[in-house]
């Protein structure tokens, strides 16, 4: 009956969604392609530091120099270099703690969905208990006891962020098991093996490629958050984390140095989001809870 | 007499379908007018739109919505409010559903009394109470403190009815109240609605698709199809002397006994109820219809037989049938 | 229902267990912990001393025991570093954090819960897309940079609020304000997809064929059932902004948990480490505790 005004809602809705994957995957893919070819394309070496010409503005201010477009750090590092040797840490970690985790919660929500019973409590109780640890805490405590360094970070995200995943998993498989298709497969006689390959994981990519693009997001926040607080990537490695961090004790005089990388992650994270949410309105529903 | 509820040509329009074309109907105090049709024909939207409930993005147009000789149709929500729930209640095919989950079924009802009237909780509780004894629901006390998932679908469909009765309407809507239900509840639930009828001297616009309902309690049938009335008659009349193609056709769905044989099929009718657009002109039945003709095509006017039976179509009144001869 | 609330309890305590095991694993995985307290210039003798006095020379298991004995009547042992039962650093700093967490999550409610039902009520407006807007930009935010970016402009720039420190509710605003952007995106979603499931359903309808005011059909009908599942995000969301008030505390110097974890954290202090992340992972099992015996309050359906 009301076939008229969905109609013209979803078209809507999917126009909205047309914009917003557009600029998600804008935004990803450049930041994917500048992690890739960053070494090329920099205008200075990250790493060099020039004393001599510390805390230049960028360029577009006062005291700035066009050989520094956004300007040098208080080591007298190229700022716009640094910014886009950044991008690939950022990405390094978003896409391999994804490829952690995601193994990871997959594999134990899969197992939890598909077998019920006793393991899917066993499964349940590893997914609670993850919950209730703070996650920045323990990843905090882990770099200070080890030593930073970038595969440390990337291990402990990709330890601690599997519980969407694992959620995720565990909810769909559970539909799915109990589908009728199944069921069909199940009379076939194939092998569990069979029914998890070619019917529970193909129909449940859609919602883990959302839940990838939440947990990347998340963990590129995280690893910011950590090299912020000094935990988690080492210096004298470009993390936006750590360039905040850096710039925090000159933050009365060059808020700039400050609002740059932040503003980086910002636009990097919302690309990543608007992807997601691109992904979750073409499925249709809703796996923000 | 003026009717206690006169509709005049309502047209609903959702989004690019026209959902309701120009229905006509009245309903008189102590009358059950019976609106039947099959499912998607607008029978209910007609229903919502007379209470102004239809959904978002739908647009009303009448010539004229009287009730009680009041003209309604120019009403804002919050004049509606105040008649809704009040003067015309409604209720819902889905018992299992209509009720709040989270609030006892006392809560709902002495809720509606308290909105319309300037009574104490007290006195709502007690007035609950009695109207879920007048419905014939036992230990009433209990009921009120009840939630909705401990009932029936029988009960909840009783607990619906007593809420609407709570300020006295005037005007009961009652949209396929027993279709969710099993068939002796159903029975129960009619009884009860013509008894509180003949009691409380209600109007009440019955909306079925079930033509033993209709034979059963109906004082006056209209028949919907795609959007507007096609015949109405008082029931007897319709049951015996059905003159539009599509309710004659009805009519040989239902087995009606000493009229049909035994092991001779039913009829029925090919096809389903169109999606009508705006601004489509002659007869909707046309393309279902086996006594078709290039007039209908065109527009036509509704025939009148006696004072009380109108339908719509180009045949004659008393036509024979081409597959009868 | 009790037997439900019985068995949530059992696997809660269980829970609570792993996480006791997990924080006093968590603190030994330097390999030798003596050597992490002794610091980079000391002799052989103090790491044996240390060893000694800390009783780190005894079995792990042994060690493990006699922790989780003392843990669960509450004592955490002393701080290495202020030397003071780790106890009652925490129960010092506890109100801080805590006052810290429901500033955070009152102006997330506040904001989040009148917008979700906005966008619901409008679904598909410009209001809608706006307040979807919001809520990517509230997840896209990172929350310490978000902190930084008030304190330069509220605190140097305007110098309406005091940039760090504990003394007076004026500090809570900034960190309150930048806590709740986080949890303010998922509040805002849930209660806005909630509003519209429970808007399309039947009983809305009868509420409205009731002539009841718009207002008691959105809030008294409405809200009140889409806050089901809004409880227990809430509940889910008090917890991680407890766990997240490290990053919040450091970066406007409030000296609660979170910053004395970080302190703690820097200076190699463990007993107080695995305290906190103790003590914050009781604080969200028994907050997930509160939202299941909530959420059987506001719903009659899991009463009985």
């Amino acid at each position: 009956m009301t076939s008229g005004v969905t109609v013209r809602a979803g078209g809507r809705a999917r126009l909205l969604g047309n914009w917003a994957f557009l600029l998600g995957a804008f935004i990803v893919g450049g930041c994917a392609v500048i992690a890739v070819v960053v070494t090329w394309i920099m205008p200075h070496d990250p790493f060099l530091i020039d004393l001599n010409r510390r805390l230049i503005p960028p360029s577009w201010m006062e005291g700035g120099t066009p050989l520094n477009f956004l300007g040098t750090d208080q080591l007298g590092r190229d700022y716009f270099s640094r910014l886009l040797y950044g991008t690939r840490i950022s990405m390094l970690i978003g896409v391999l703690t994804v490829i952690t985790s995601g193994l990871i919660g997959i594999t134990v929500g899969v197992l939890g969905g598909f077998y019920g019973g006793k393991i899917d409590d066993a499964v349940m109780f590893a997914i609670t208990t993850r919950l209730s640890i703070p996650a920045v805490l323990v990843a905090l405590a882990v770099a200070a006891l080890r030593g930073t360094s970038l595969t440390l970070v990337i291990l402990v995200l990709g330890l601690l962020l599997w519980d969407r995943f694992a959620v995720v998993a565990r909810s769909t498989t559970m539909q799915l098991r109990n589908l009728d298709y199944v069921a069909a497969a199940w009379c076939a006689g194939v092998s569990p093996w069979w029914v998890l390959s070619r019917e529970v994981l193909p129909n449940i990519a859609t919602h883990l490629a959302v839940v990838a693009t939440l947990e990347m997001a998340l963990a590129i926040l995280l690893e910011a958050a950590l090299s912020f607080l000094g935990l988690g990537v080492p210096a004298p490695l470009p993390s936006w984390g750590l360039m905040i961090s850096e710039a925090k004790e000159y933050m009365f005089f060059t808020p700039w140095m400050i609002i740059v990388p932040g503003a980086a992650l910002f636009v990097l994270v919302m690309g990543v989001n608007l992807l997601g949410d691109a992904l979750r309105d073409m499925m249709g529903t809703d796996l923000s809870r | 007499m003026t009717a206690l509820l006169e509709v005049q040509d309502l047209r609903v329009t959702i989004g690019s379908t026209a959902a309701v074309r120009g229905t006509s109907l009245a309903v008189d105090k102590g009358e059950t007018h019976c609106l039947v049709g099959e499912s998607g024909c607008g029978k209910s939207i007609s229903a919502l739109s007379i209470m102004g409930l239809l959904p978002k993005g739908s647009v009303r147009e009448t010539r004229a919505l009287r009730f009680a000789g009041e003209e309604i149709g120019g009403h804002g929500e919050r004049e509606m409010e105040h008649l809704r729930g009040n003067r015309m209640a409604m209720i819902f095919q889905e018992p299992m559903t209509s009720l709040n989950p989270a609030y006892t079924v006392g809560s709902q009802m002495t809720e509606v009394l308290r909105r319309h009237r300037p009574v104490t909780r007290a006195a709502a509780v007690d007035r609950a109470a009695e109207l879920l004894a007048r419905v014939g629901i036992t230990a009433p006390g209990l009921r009120l403190g009840q939630f909705p998932h401990q009932l029936s679908g029988g009960l909840r469909q009783r607990v619906m009815i007593a809420m609407a009765l709570m300020c006295d309407p005037e005007l009961l809507i009652a949209d396929e109240p027993t279709t969710a239900l099993d068939v002796t509840v159903q029975a129960q639930i009619l009884r009860l609605l013509a008894e509180l009828q003949k009691d409380l001297g209600l109007g009440i616009l019955l909306i079925t698709h079930d033509l033993g309902i209709v034979a059963r309690v109906a004082d006056r049938v209209s028949v919907m199809y795609a959007g507007e009335v096609v015949e109405s008659a008082p029931t007897a009349e319709l049951f015996a002397a059905p003159e539009h193609p599509y309710t004659r056709g009805l009519l040989t769905c239902v087995p009606v006994p000493g009229k049909v044989k035994r092991d001779e099929p039913l009829g029925s009718i090919p096809g389903v109820v169109p999606r009508m657009q705006p601004g489509f002109t002659g007869c909707a039945f046309r393309d279902r219809c086996p006594e078709v003709t290039a007039a209908c095509s065109g527009s036509f006017p509704r025939r009148t037989i006696g004072n009380d039976h109108q339908f719509l179509c180009t045949l004659e009144p008393g036509w024979v049938g081409s597959a009868a001869a | 229902m009790l037997r439900f609330f019985l068995r949530r309890f059992v696997v809660a305590v269980l829970v609570a267990l792993t996480v006791l095991t997990f924080a006093f694993l968590l603190t030994r995985l330097s390999g030798d912990l003596a050597i992490s307290i002794a610091g980079p210039n000391a002799s052989q003798a103090d790491i044996d001393t240390i060893r000694q006095v800390y009783g780190l020379n005894r079995p792990l298991w042994v060690q493990f025991f006699d922790w989780l004995g003392r843990a669960v009547q509450g004592d955490f042992g002393e701080s290495y570093f202020f030397r003071d039962r780790v106890s009652k650093l925490i129960g010092e700093r506890i109100p801080i954090t805590m006052s810290l967490g429901l500033t955070g999550l009152a102006i997330a409610l506040v904001v989040g819960l009148p917008l979700g039902i906005l966008a619901a009520v409008r679904e598909g407006s410009w209001v809608d897309r706006a307040v979807s807007l919001v809520a990517l930009i509230g997840q896209a935010m990172p929350s310490f940079w978000l902190g930084l970016i008030l304190m330069i402009v509220f605190g140097l720039k305007l110098g309406w609020l005091p940039i760090s420190g504990t003394g007076s509710w004026e500090h809570y605003v900034m960190p309150g304000v930048v806590l709740a952007f986080s949890a303010i995106p998922s509040l805002t979603r849930l209660t806005r997809s909630g509003m519209i499931e429970v808007l399309a359903s039947d009983y809305i309808r009868t509420a409205r064929a009731k002539g009841l005011t718009r207002f008691s059909i959105l809030v008294k009908h409405g809200f009140r059932n889409a806050a089901i599942p809004v409880v227990s995000i809430t509940a889910v969301q008090l917890g991680f902004m407890l766990g997240g008030s490290v990053v919040i505390e450091t970066v406007f110097a409030l000296h609660g948990v979170g910053f004395l974890a970080w302190e703690s954290i820097s200076k190699n202090d463990f007993p107080v480490v695995q305290a906190v992340v103790l003590v914050l992972a009781l604080l969200y099992i028994g907050l997930t505790l509160l939202a299941d015996l909530l959420n059987a309050v506001l719903d009659p359906r899991l009463r009985t």
